[in-house]
């Protein structure tokens, strides 16, 4: 099977894959799995492989966190975090996980031969970061290819997995471009579910357009727009955020509604000259039509103000997020033509491994991501380092 | 939530069914696509492999019960598998001498200040509890004005804010205040964080000391994914954990996270955040979750909450009505208006068995309340006469009610057309049997029956009934029926005039 392959009908693919031999567990009593790679005595009746799997719970790697071990951890961390600036971070954050894939990775192999425990026990690592059954499945697939049988030891493992995932991650790791069209501002639109960050993202996202030195860009003029006209206290907290980065702030009354505010924002931008229009919106379960219809609305309504708004849509993913995210990225993307993603939280002890999966299933360019609650900690997203720090790689 | 589940459970025992025993393959079968099937629904690697172990453990040897199909007989083994790892019993919340402090608790963006707003409405309006709110929130930007506002909504008090106090002192006040101006219960909303974050987590350690909080409840999203695990260990070790709200359940997510956090704590999940209303708060109760994760429905919460809408005369005067076949605009009128005050056409149908995969379908195709809205309008432009007697429609008058409801005679028509349908459909009520009930909503949705027909087409064409039969052999055959929980009131013959009845108990 193709990794890169896609297909435009995803209801298509999707029972192709469920029917696919590939996302049962690869021990399984197999009708069809190919022999070629299995050494003869290794061949056991299928019901005792299936026990083998209960067996070997124990040794297998179960999520350790205790307070103590954490302490430990950051302490070990935290000189590095003074040095650097988001690598660091991400390392510290990603380091959790990595902790408990390095020990995984450690365990099962110092200079052995790759075979089908090993890759189990490698997929069963990715499991664990998100990453699903079914992408973890092709990842190890992938990966498994020509390496199978030979010698490998701990550190080339580490570093073909964290290739094979990186290569995966590259072809979205793109920055947003800043472009400011002649006739008006570059309006982006901030959607998400409820509680992804999305108002946080809008701060930060101000901060560097306004300051911008890390995205390498001229200082922009940027104003806000307070589309969360639903949840309490969110034109507040914006309006914080505004205060923050010294933006101007479009608002409204609670109950207002949300795309009159995106229209007067994105009139009152291009009456000022402004550059950059970042526009709220409140969050919404991808499941509520109603809610995503009033989404579907806010782009009409810009549209109305200039054909070519919003410039960019903005998908806020929270990286404790598991396979929900597919749902999250296919109907947001269906109904509001989403453009990029912003990952969030990827400072916690989830790494948001449902990424790779994807890219590879839509292939949107995964802008930012959130590595903290400062205005600041919001970086570019390194598809390289990210593996690499997943597998508790150094840079 | 938990549909996606259901959907994919469905498959392995569609492949089941129909065999007479059941053999080892069969139960190897079963746990390869059980497992396949909760890590895609977010549960967590290690408490997957407990549940398949423990699966596996009681399905091989056990003999199979004459009869029984073995896939019905590996279904009741999973559910009790489930019901088990999601905890057997329902747990209420606690309370203590007053002030009792709820610490509320959880990552960031997980809900805690709706949740917290969403409890104390409960107890302030089901367990008649004076309740005070106070947001320890320092952190987020306008996180204490959102505690107040929502105050303001639901008519909680909240603890005044004063600038500049810590968390640890604002605890304090909110206990004294709590003390002094007699509440019974105390709502403490902490801040979100993260469990790896030492500093915060001490500090939250540091709250529950103070507190000494009855209900210490983790708030987390149905939707989170292998983490789930790591989240709800951190913070139980650090803060002692008396139980989990799980919130979005109204999402498309799967809600493994619900299994995993209960796995991992041995905490039980007291309380689901079912929407952005106040009201859309419900006790967890583990038997019809997983009724729900085995595409059983959740026919106890359908009747429950018909119970809470559905007035005992109006059902018993349609049910009489629904005998004779006759069907009015009127009756019609009731029930989009019963069907709106149940939640509406999807929530309708995501608890009722073997829909519940349909319901995201429908969704996913637009077929929202809006259409039962615009029928309701066509109605509302009717005169009294009009409504008893829809034959008198002539064309004048529908050209009139037509340009009243602001909708096309056309619109008109169709909406005549389903009345007579279901005038038809309403006397073999009766004899029908739930596979029609697909008949009946698409006459009620008009538009895009089409689509729906599609649907209804694309269906496995087992599924719906022998879902149900399913149900009926089950009672029969394994003793007390372990899904309903008080049986099935849409089994086998069942009207929905003995549903509506038997709602009001």
């Amino acid at each position: 099977m193709v990794f890169w392959r896609k297909k435009n009908n995803a209801s298509e693919q999707e029972r192709e894959e469920r029917e696919d031999k590939i996302i049962h567990h690869p021990r399984e009593p197999a009708l069809e799995v190919s022999t070629e790679n299995d050494s003869p005595s290794e061949k056991e009746p299928s019901f005792e492989t299936e026990a083998d799997i209960l067996d070997d719970l124990e040794s297998s790697p179960v999520p350790h966190h205790r307070p103590l071990e954490d302490a430990k951890e950051a302490e070990e961390l935290s000189d590095h975090s003074e040095e650097g600036g988001w690598l660091s971070r991400l390392t510290k954050g990603l380091s959790k996980s990595t902790g408990r894939i390095s020990s995984g990775i450690g365990d099962l192999l110092t200079k052995a031969k790759l075979d089908q425990d090993a890759l189990d026990r490698l997929e069963e690592v990715l499991i664990e970061a998100d990453l699903g059954p079914k992408t973890a499945a092709k990842v190890i697939e992938q990966f498994a290819q020509g390496r199978f049988g030979k010698d490998i030891d701990e550190q080339e493992i580490r570093e073909a997995l964290a290739e094979t995932i990186a290569a995966i991650l590259q072809p979205v790791a793109r920055p947003l471009v800043i472009k400011k069209p002649e006739n008006g501002p570059m309006v982006i639109l901030v959607c998400g579910v409820n509680g992804a960050g999305k108002t946080t993202t809008i701060g930060k996202l101000a901060h560097s357009y306004k300051f911008g030195p890390e995205n390498h860009i001229a200082p922009q003029s940027v104003m806000i727009a307070a589309g969360d006209t639903f949840r309490a206290a969110a034109v507040e907290q914006l309006e914080i955020w505004a205060k923050r980065t010294g933006s101007p702030l479009v608002k409204k009354d609670i109950g207002a509604d949300a795309a009159s505010v995106a229209f007067e924002a994105s009139a009152r931008a291009r009456k000022e000259g402004t550059d950059i229009l970042l526009i709220d919106t409140a969050g919404r379960l991808q499941n509520k039509a109603n809610l995503m219809e009033e989404l579907g609305k806010i782009v009409r309504v810009l549209k109305k103000q200039d054909e070519s708004q919003p410039h960019e849509v903005l998908l806020v993913l929270d990286s404790t997020t598991g396979q929900n995210a597919f749902s999250q990225v296919e109907i947001f993307k269906e109904m509001v033509n989403v453009t990029g993603l912003i990952v969030t939280k990827l400072d916690g002890s989830a790494k948001g491994g449902v990424l790779v999966g994807l890219a590879d299933q839509f292939g949107l360019p995964v802008y930012a991501i959130g590595v903290g609650e400062a205005v600041e900690d919001m970086q570019p997203f390194n598809a390289k380092e990210y593996a690499r720090s997943l597998l508790g790689l150094g840079h | 939530m938990f549909e996606s589940l259901s959907q994919k459970l469905g498959n392995v025992f569609g492949k089941l069914r129909g065999k007479g025993s059941l053999s080892e393959n069969d139960v190897m079968a079963v746990s390869r696509e059980i497992r396949v099937a909760l890590l895609e629904a977010d549960v967590a690697l290690p408490v997957v492999k407990e549940f398949i172990e423990s699966i596996k453990a009681k399905a091989i040897g056990q003999n199979v019960i004459k009869g029984i199909n073995p896939g019905q007989q590996v279904i009741k083994i999973v559910h009790d598998a489930l019901v088990e790892m999601l905890g057997s019993t329902t747990q209420d919340l606690r309370f203590g001498a007053p002030p009792s402090a709820y610490l509320m608790v959880g990552l960031q963006g997980s809900g805690k200040t709706t949740s917290t707003a969403k409890i104390a409405k409960l107890l302030s309006e089901k367990h008649a509890k004076k309740v005070l709110m106070a947001s320890l929130d320092v952190y987020r930007p306008a996180a204490q004005e959102q505690l107040k506002q929502l105050g303001e909504q639901t008519g909680i008090a909240t603890l005044s804010i004063i600038e500049g106090q810590k968390p640890l002192e604002i605890t304090q006040r909110a206990l004294e205040t709590a003390r002094k101006e007699g509440y019974d219960v105390v709502m403490l909303d902490t801040a979100g964080r993260l469990s790896i974050d030492t500093e915060l987590m001490a500090e939250v350690s540091a709250i529950q000391k103070m507190a000494k909080p009855v209900e210490t409840i983790l708030v987390a999203d149905a939707m989170t994914g292998q983490d789930a695990v790591n989240t709800a260990k951190a913070f139980d070790e650090q803060v002692g954990l008396t139980g989990i709200m799980l919130t979005r359940v109204d999402g498309d997510a799967r809600g493994g996270a619900a299994m995993s956090m209960k796995a991992v704590t041995g905490k039980p999940i007291k309380l689901l955040g079912m929407g952005e209303k106040w009201s859309e708060i419900e006790t967890f109760h583990p038997e019809r979750i997983a009724g729900r994760i085995l595409g059983m429905g959740d026919i106890v919460s359908l009747v429950e909450r018909a119970a809470e809408t559905v007035n005992t005369q109006d059902a018993m005067k349609m049910a009489e009505k629904f005998k004779k076949g006759q069907f009015d605009f009127n009756d019609l009128l009731a029930q989009m208006q019963q069907m709106q005050k149940m939640g509406g056409m999807g929530a309708m149908m995501k608890m009722l068995p073997g829909l519940s995969g349909m319901a995201s379908q429908i969704e996913a195709a637009g077929l929202d309340d809006s259409i039962l809205k615009r029928q309701e309008a066509i109605i509302s432009s009717m005169t009294l006469h009009e409504r008893e007697n829809p034959d008198t429609l002539n064309a004048s008058r529908k050209k009139r009610i037509a340009a009243g409801s602001g909708t096309s005679v056309q619109d008109v028509n169709k909406l005549y057309k389903q009345l007579q349908q279901m005038q038809t459909m309403m006397k073999r009520m009766k004899k029908m049997g739930a596979g029609k009930m697909m008949g009946m909503m698409k006459n009620m949705m008009g538009g895009k029956a089409d689509e729906l027909e599609l649907m209804a087409k694309s269906m496995d064409p087992d599924g719906l009934g022998a879902d149900m039969a399913g149900l009926g052999d089950m009672s029969s055959g394994l003793g007390p029926n372990p899904f309903a929980g008080k049986g099935n009131p849409f089994g086998g013959k069942a009207d929905l005039a003995s549903l509506l009845s038997k709602g009001k108990k």
